[in-house]
């Protein structure tokens, strides 16, 4: 049982990794913030599973607000860099439409 | 019998949502522009966080720990579609442009 739960976090590993890659080399400031997404979502995963692999069940609450957390933060970041300014809407904002 | 029957069950479950995590972790690196990368990234995020979480729903047993998970499975299957949509909207008007090939003019696809 250990051993899936042990190879499964290490395969999370290895795409953290290979979006951390799409981070730091993206062409665009898109890919950063995809590959930024990627790298939220599959921290959440990691931390459950680590709270299943060493049986501390209170680590699956931070793996719940970090889920909310990354999303709050993701649609921050892209209003910030669309805009400019969080507070003001305008032409082309990500949420009009 | 049981027991091993939802062991080997959520063995699968665990290892083939790491595969698609790997997957797109390729495609993120390897696709050629900013749209077939989001397409690589937004499916098998969605996808691998739903097999991961329900493997270890299965594992968790019946507690409170399971709701909880249940509860993470269900933030993540709404907040990552959003998250992706916000990302292609706000790209697209900023002006990247999807990188188009010679099958998506019009007239040269139907012969060749």
């Amino acid at each position: 049982m250990e051993t899936v739960l042990v190879l499964t976090t290490l395969l999370v590993f290895v795409t953290m990794m290979l979006a951390l890659i799409r981070a730091l080399r993206g062409p665009t400031i898109y890919d950063r913030i995809l590959a930024v997404n990627v790298f939220g979502t599959k921290t959440v995963l990691v931390v459950a599973l680590i709270s299943l692999l060493k049986g501390h069940s209170d680590l699956v609450d931070v793996a719940l607000v970090y889920a909310l957390i990354n999303f709050i933060a993701i649609v921050a970041v892209l209003k910030l860099v669309k805009m400019g300014d969080l507070g003001q809407a305008g032409e082309g904002d990500i949420t009009d439409g | 019998m049981a027991d091993t029957a939802l062991d080997i069950l959520s063995w699968i479950l665990l290892l083939s949502g790491g595969a698609f995590g790997v997957m797109g972790g390729l495609g993120l690196i390897r696709f050629p522009d900013f749209y077939s990368r989001l397409h690589a990234a937004g499916v098998t995020d969605t996808l691998c966080a739903l097999l991961i979480i329900l493997g270890l729903i299965i594992q968790a047993g019946l507690s409170i720990l399971t709701v909880k998970l249940a509860l993470i499975l269900l933030f993540l299957l709404f907040t990552a579609p959003t998250a992706s949509h916000a990302l292609a909207r706000s790209a697209l008007v900023d002006g990247i442009t999807p990188k188009v090939g010679d099958h998506g003019k019009e007239g040269t696809s139907s012969n060749s």
